[in-house]
């Protein structure tokens, strides 16, 4: 069995973003990028199956992202992966995230992946388009936001456990498929600094846009949505402190509810 | 392309999703603005109730796409059944709620129909030249953006629930049934169990009111009080990380960058600091509400109504004076 876990390279939760002058995208100038904490799952779980299981070939990692993607790529690699391919090319800037899965299906399609591994969703644009799309483009199955995984013994299908509005969801899926990852499927070990060295020696192989066959083709079928007019999210207005004993500021905060926010 | 704007409304178990009736809010404004109808699509197995609950929200046309094998949501029989939808309606543009059944399977009809597509949006218009634009927050809440499509394919956009409010008074509408053809490898997906959790107590993601407690309920048993209010707003019960964490509250209930994204009319956040994680997945409720004992906390940097006192205190009491109004 094949994995492949895709990732994305973004700025760190902690980050104050602000926005470029011309409004265009952020200032990135600076900004602290990390491997998106969900993918921190996908890449966990993938080096827990290869360690449990004896069919396991490889664990191979996916990236589209500038140079300092790569960055990413090593934590990864840390971890377990064996390999790596970054998709670097300036062309690959201005994809939308449909774009970037027509994108990825074509280099990987005939990878011999058995399962691909992804965050639920990526911390910077918090939409979780890209693995679905990822899905569809190779016409595999997919089950998002899986909080627990377990591949059958022959390798043929897996059992997932995804949690929905107010249930369980409980499924059966045939290989190949994409799962993409929600907390408490597991937590990401350390990558030791041992570690961390030796993953500078694994192979990452780079591409650009001229090495996928088709390129200008394969991304022009789908997407287009065009990101701009960024702006910091509107303000609240301050807020009301209400003081005094309990009883009087609840009753307040009761009165208020009701007769301003119109909330209860 | 025909005018029309298409709306996906969600249904489980015959019941719809109200996230999916918002949108048809926006899609009748966007109908104005294209001249076409508003036309609602429906998949599942049964969906009578589901239907008539959908009349009550105006559209023009309801699509019904019905068949056993659509009793449950699959990624792959729902995309085939909402593509067979989108082909047979040849929409400009197609609205889903953004909930979990929205955004698992708005990308993948998009995928499938070579259309754009846009999450979570909080405001659509079209622009001069007929293009959709929408609004839609990004960086956890951190940034808003502008995405315009391209104005010659199918435009998709999941909306933020709670944003819109459900437009009702309908009449009958004309209704439609497409078939269900199964594209081949629909059946690779099988659901074996769907297990409802939380028993009485409605989930985060589907409560107008949420009643949330952090690291200062120091136990599982005092969340009592936060269940107490709960229960008497009808209200669902969240929780920051680190009560999650501890183990006061399992991880289903958490809210935040790596929890649950919530927008409800009304977020009541007792103990909880207000980390930036935590604001990440709350930031966009209505109306936001904080108790806590230390004034510098910056949950109240976001709150609309704050009291600075010792929630043991200010929960009790706030539950009974809830009880006197007797909602
Ligand atoms: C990558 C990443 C992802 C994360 N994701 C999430 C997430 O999804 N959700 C999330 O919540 N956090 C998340 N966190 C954690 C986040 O940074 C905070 O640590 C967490 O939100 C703190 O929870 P808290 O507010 O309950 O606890 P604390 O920060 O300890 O706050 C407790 C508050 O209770 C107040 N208090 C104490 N006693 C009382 C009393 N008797 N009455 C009233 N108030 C009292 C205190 O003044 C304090 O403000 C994440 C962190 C990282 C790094």
């Amino acid at each position: 069995m094949k994995i492949l876990v895709v990732v994305k390279q973004v700025p760190d939760s902690t980050t104050n973003i602000k926005i470029r002058p011309d409004g265009e995208d952020i200032e990135r100038d600076g900004v602290k990028m990390v491997l998106d904490p969900f993918d921190e799952f996908a890449i966990e779980q993938a080096v827990q199956l290869k360690e449990k299981r004896s069919d396991v070939e490889s664990v191979t990692v996916l990236i589209v992202g500038p140079q300092k993607a790569a960055e990413a790529l090593r934590t990864t690699l840390a971890v377990g992966a064996d390999d790596a391919i970054h998709l670097l090319d300036e062309a690959f800037d201005t994809l939308d995230e449909l774009q970037t899965a027509a994108l990825i299906a074509a280099v990987v399609r005939d990878g011999g992946y058995d399962l691909v591994l992804r965050g639920k969703q990526e911390i910077d644009l918090d939409s979780g388009q890209l693995g679905p799309a990822l899905a569809e483009a190779l016409d595999w199955p997919h089950v998002g936001a899986v909080t627990r995984l377990e591949v059958a013994a022959d390798g043929k299908s897996l059992a997932a456990s995804r949690r929905i509005e107010g249930a369980e969801e409980r499924v059966e899926v045939a290989l190949p498929a994409l799962i993409t990852c929600e907390k408490g499927l597991c937590e990401m070990r350390y990558p030791s600094l041992p570690n961390l060295m030796k993953a500078k020696k694994k192979p990452v192989k780079t591409l650009a846009a001229a090495d996928v066959p088709g390129f200008a083709e394969v991304i022009g079928r789908v997407g287009g949505a065009r990101m701009h007019r960024f702006a910091p999210p509107p303000e609240r207005p301050p807020g009301k402190i209400l003081e005094g004993e309990t009883a009087e500021t609840v009753k307040e905060l009761v009165r208020l509810l009701r007769e301003e926010a119109k909330a209860i | 392309m025909t005018n029309d704007i298409l709306v996906f409304v969600e249904q489980r178990d015959d019941r719809v999703h109200p996230a999916g009736l918002q949108c048809l809010t926006p899609a009748r404004e966007l109908a104005g603005k294209t001249g076409g109808q508003v036309v609602a699509c429906l998949i599942g197995e049964g969906i009578d109730q589901a239907t008539a609950a959908l009349e009550q929200a105006g559209p023009d046309r309801i699509l019904i796409v019905r068949d056993p094998a659509l009793k449950d949501y699959s990624a792959l029989r729902y995309r085939t059944a909402l593509a067979a939808a989108v082909e047979h309606c040849d929409p400009k543009v197609l609205l889903l709620p953004a909930s979990f059944m929205g955004r698992d399977l708005a990308p993948r009809v998009a995928m499938r129909t070579g259309a754009a597509l846009a999450t979570d949006v909080i405001e659509l218009t079209l622009t001069d030249d007929g293009a959709l634009d929408v609004v839609r927050p990004l960086y956890n809440g951190k940034a808003t953006c502008h995405v315009t499509f391209p104005a010659d394919r199918l435009a998709i956009a999941s909306v933020r629930p709670n944003t819109f409010a459900a437009p009702t008074g309908g009449s009958a509408a004309q209704k439609e049934e497409i078939p269900y053809a199964p594209a081949p490898g629909d059946d690779r997906i099988t659901v074996k169990e769907v297990a409802k959790t939380g028993g009485d107590i409605k989930d985060v993601t589907e409560a107008d009111i949420i009643v949330s407690g952090g690291r200062a309920l120091k136990s599982e048993e005092n969340f009592k009080i936060i269940y107490d209010l709960a229960r008497v707003l009808d209200a669902a019960v969240g929780a920051s990380r680190a009560a999650c964490d501890a183990g006061y509250q399992p991880h289903s209930r958490q809210v935040g960058l790596t929890g649950k994204t919530v927008t409800p009319k009304l977020y009541i956040a007792c103990g909880i600091s207000g980390a930036i994680q935590h604001l990440a997945g709350m930031r966009g409720s209505k109306t936001i509400v904080a108790i806590n004992t230390d004034p510098e906390a910056p949950m109240f940097k976001v709150a609309d109504y704050g009291i600075v006192d010792d929630l043991f205190k200010v929960v009790p009491a706030l539950t009974e004076e809830v009880r006197k109004l007797e909602l």
